[in-house]
């Protein structure tokens, strides 16, 4: 990693030359909520300007860059009785501008779990390898919980990582070609100054938190907790609708689907993004649910994102990111099923120990 | 303005070096593949009963067929282009290297349009996947299978291993439910394992007409018929959802060691691959961790059996 300093006019010119040759995509608001709120996407950018770098966090995630919604996996051509399979890997180099700390561990999350397993997904990896990531920190919003998921920084998976200290941005470069690209603008070595002010911002950015999530131990809780109550309490709220793993930055089930083209010719296998709380998530042939109810479909999800993963790969899932919660129809968030989870016990708990004379 | 230009060239995964240091668990060296599927012909069906039947295929490639192994246990995933592909366990012998069989039961899209093609039909096959059962381990121990239904279809492969290394097994136990004596598999070969192989079979059967002259009743009544020293056994267990807890309760019971009972698991599954996650319990795969788990680690899996 090589740290350089970037003056904010100088920076707008690399992104414009950066924008202006490549396929980018960065954020833009493209709506504006009930409340007046603006609503951001990441959405492809043609020039600098349009890119609105004071955004406050996107609906969907960045995921959909690598993992889109549907994605033909392969084609078969028949030929009589037999037939040939097509697959191409191919992906376009895709510039991503502006995205949040959480945003690039969530990838460095999906990357154990397609690359590292012992079936590397390769149409992840073409989209992987032909990405350019710029990263830039953000003040928290107010239901930010990255902090507590302990990803609010990130150090890995991306190009460049902007941070802003007042007029200039601190660099953070991490990739050869972002350094080869930089030399042609004019950056300097941090001085003093300049590292007093990147402390000092992402000191800011630490205690921006609103929100917090105790998540100590969390994986043993779910498990004492299993046949809480509180799952069906949320549960009962639950549509079944599956917002939350779309828009969660990283959430990777799927489902396949084949079909036939209209000629009988062709066939093509589709790969969608599914949700674990759709309902027939866990139906098997013969028609058993394996996870009948609200409850258990929700439980699974944050059984998988808080539990099973972290056995699994010593981290936990979730980022932090709160967009399942903004995106609700039902208004469940994570924050209130995990404290009410918590509470299950502890306010049991403090009875007992708080109050000795009770009989 | 600047006239750089800075184009990111597309870099081409299929030179990736680190390709060459994946596992090789399916086989072949090239990540690639392991979305290709073996084309393989069905080279005979056999109806076993009317929903259920008894498929062989043979690889056409004579050099994947040389390469294909797979162990008691294992699975693959039966593609059908157009239709898609199901998680079929393998219930053939892993010594025949010529042909696999696998026994299907019509109950989805894919198993209901496989029932139409007939013998040559061209179909594909990914794998095979997922973890066996350990048979060396078990090698010198007394061997209890216990089948409820189609569960037979997966315990035929460890059944066919034991077979051919009968010497190395105590004794051996099959105890085989079904619904009706017309749904019971395999019949044909209950003489062969009985009287050559010489496992103990009993089957029970829960309706029966008076034609039937074996037992009647649920798989667990067998239980009072078997006499087996519990130290040294081990089970293989495999059968609807349903069966598994009680059966597996009733080996606690006898004093069978939770990591000496085997089960083997079904979930719905689009991948084989531990990517699509619709085959997860708790915090495993089925499909890679699984299909075969010892009874410890299921138990504590929450919603697993």
């Amino acid at each position: 990693m090589i740290y350089k300093v970037i003056s904010k006019t100088e920076f707008t010119r690399f992104i414009d030359a950066l924008v202006l040759n490549n396929r980018s995509f960065g954020p833009k608001q493209v709506a504006t909520e009930c409340g007046g709120n603006p609503v951001y996407q990441f959405q492809q950018v043609h020039s600098v300007d349009e890119v609105a770098f004071d955004y406050s966090a996107t609906a969907s995630s960045a995921k959909h860059f690598f993992l889109p919604f549907r994605e033909e996996l392969s084609r078969f051509l028949f030929h009589g009785s037999e037939w040939e399979q097509q697959i191409s890997y191919e992906a376009n180099p895709v510039v991503l501008i502006g995205l949040r700390a959480c945003d690039i561990s969530a990838l460095n999350i999906l990357d154990d779990v397609l690359l590292h397993g012992h079936f590397p997904s390769p149409g992840y990896l073409a989209r992987r390898k032909n990405s350019f990531i710029i990263g830039m920190d953000h003040l928290p919003l107010p239901d930010c919980f990255c902090k507590s998921m302990n990803h609010h920084t990130v150090t890995t998976g991306f190009n460049l990582f902007c941070s802003d200290i007042g007029d200039d941005y601190y660099l953070s470069i991490n990739s050869s070609k972002a350094f080869s690209f930089l030399r042609e603008f004019e950056t300097r070595d941090p001085n003093h100054d300049d590292n007093c002010m990147l402390v000092e911002r992402r000191k800011r950015i630490q205690n921006g938190f609103q929100t917090d999530i105790d998540v100590t131990a969390l994986p043993t809780i779910l498990d004492i907790e299993f046949d809480s109550p509180v799952w069906e309490k949320w549960g009962d709220k639950c549509l079944n609708c599956g917002t939350c793993a779309m828009v969660c930055p990283s959430c990777y089930c799927y489902s396949l689907t084949e079909s036939f083209s209209t000629n009988l010719n062709e066939a093509s296998r589709e790969k969608k993004l599914y949700s674990c709380n759709l309902v027939d998530f866990a139906v098997v042939a013969g028609g058993h649910n394996f996870r009948p109810k609200n409850g258990d479909r929700l439980k699974y999800r944050y059984y998988h994102q808080h539990r099973g993963f972290a056995e699994n790969a010593n981290q936990q899932i979730c980022v932090g990111c709160n967009r399942c919660g903004r995106a609700c129809l039902a208004g469940i968030n994570p924050k209130d099923v995990i404290n009410d989870l918590r509470m299950e016990k502890e306010s049991c708990m403090t009875c007992v120990s708080s109050s000795p004379r009770k009989i | 303005m600047h006239d750089l230009r800075f184009v990111i060239p597309p870099q081409d995964i299929n030179r990736e070096d680190f390709a060459s240091s994946v596992p090789d668990f399916n086989r072949r060296s090239e990540i690639m593949r392991t979305d290709f599927g073996y084309r393989c012909m069905v080279t005979n069906i056999v109806q076993l009963t009317e929903q259920e039947r008894l498929f062989q295929l043979r690889i056409i490639d004579p050099v994947e067929r040389t390469l294909f192994r797979f162990k008691p246990g294992q699975f693959l995933m039966l593609e059908l282009p157009g239709y898609g592909d199901v998680p079929i366990s393998i219930s053939g012998s892993s010594s025949n290297h010529e042909f696999l069989e696998l026994c299907i039961r019509k109950v989805g899209h894919v198993t209901s349009a496989l029932f139409t093609i007939g013998e040559g039909a061209p179909v594909a096959i990914r794998g095979p996947f997922g973890s066996s059962f350990p048979m060396d381990e078990m090698a010198g121990h007394n061997i209890l299978l216990i089948a409820g239904g189609l569960g037979i279809a997966p315990l035929r492969a460890p059944l066919f291993w034991i077979n051919e290394h009968r010497n190395r097994f105590l004794d051996v136990d099959l105890l085989y439910g079904a619904k009706e004596p017309s749904q019971l598999l395999f019949t044909w070969q209950f003489d062969e394992w009985q009287m050559i192989n010489h496992i103990k079979l009993h089957t029970i059967v829960e309706r029966a007409d008076t034609a039937w002259p074996g037992k009647k009743g649920m798989i667990t009544d067998l239980f009072n018929d078997i006499s087996i020293d519990t130290a040294k056994t081990y089970a293989i267990v495999c059968g609807p959802p349903v069966m598994f807890k009680i059966v597996c309760n009733w080996l606690d019971r006898l004093g069978i060691p939770m990591n000496r009972m085997f089960v083997s698991l079904e979930r719905r599954m689009h991948c084989g691959m531990g990517k699509c996650c619709r085959c997860m319990v708790g915090s495993t795969f089925t499909c890679i961790d699984g299909p075969v788990f010892d009874y410890w680690s299921v138990m504590n899996l929450k919603e697993a059996i």
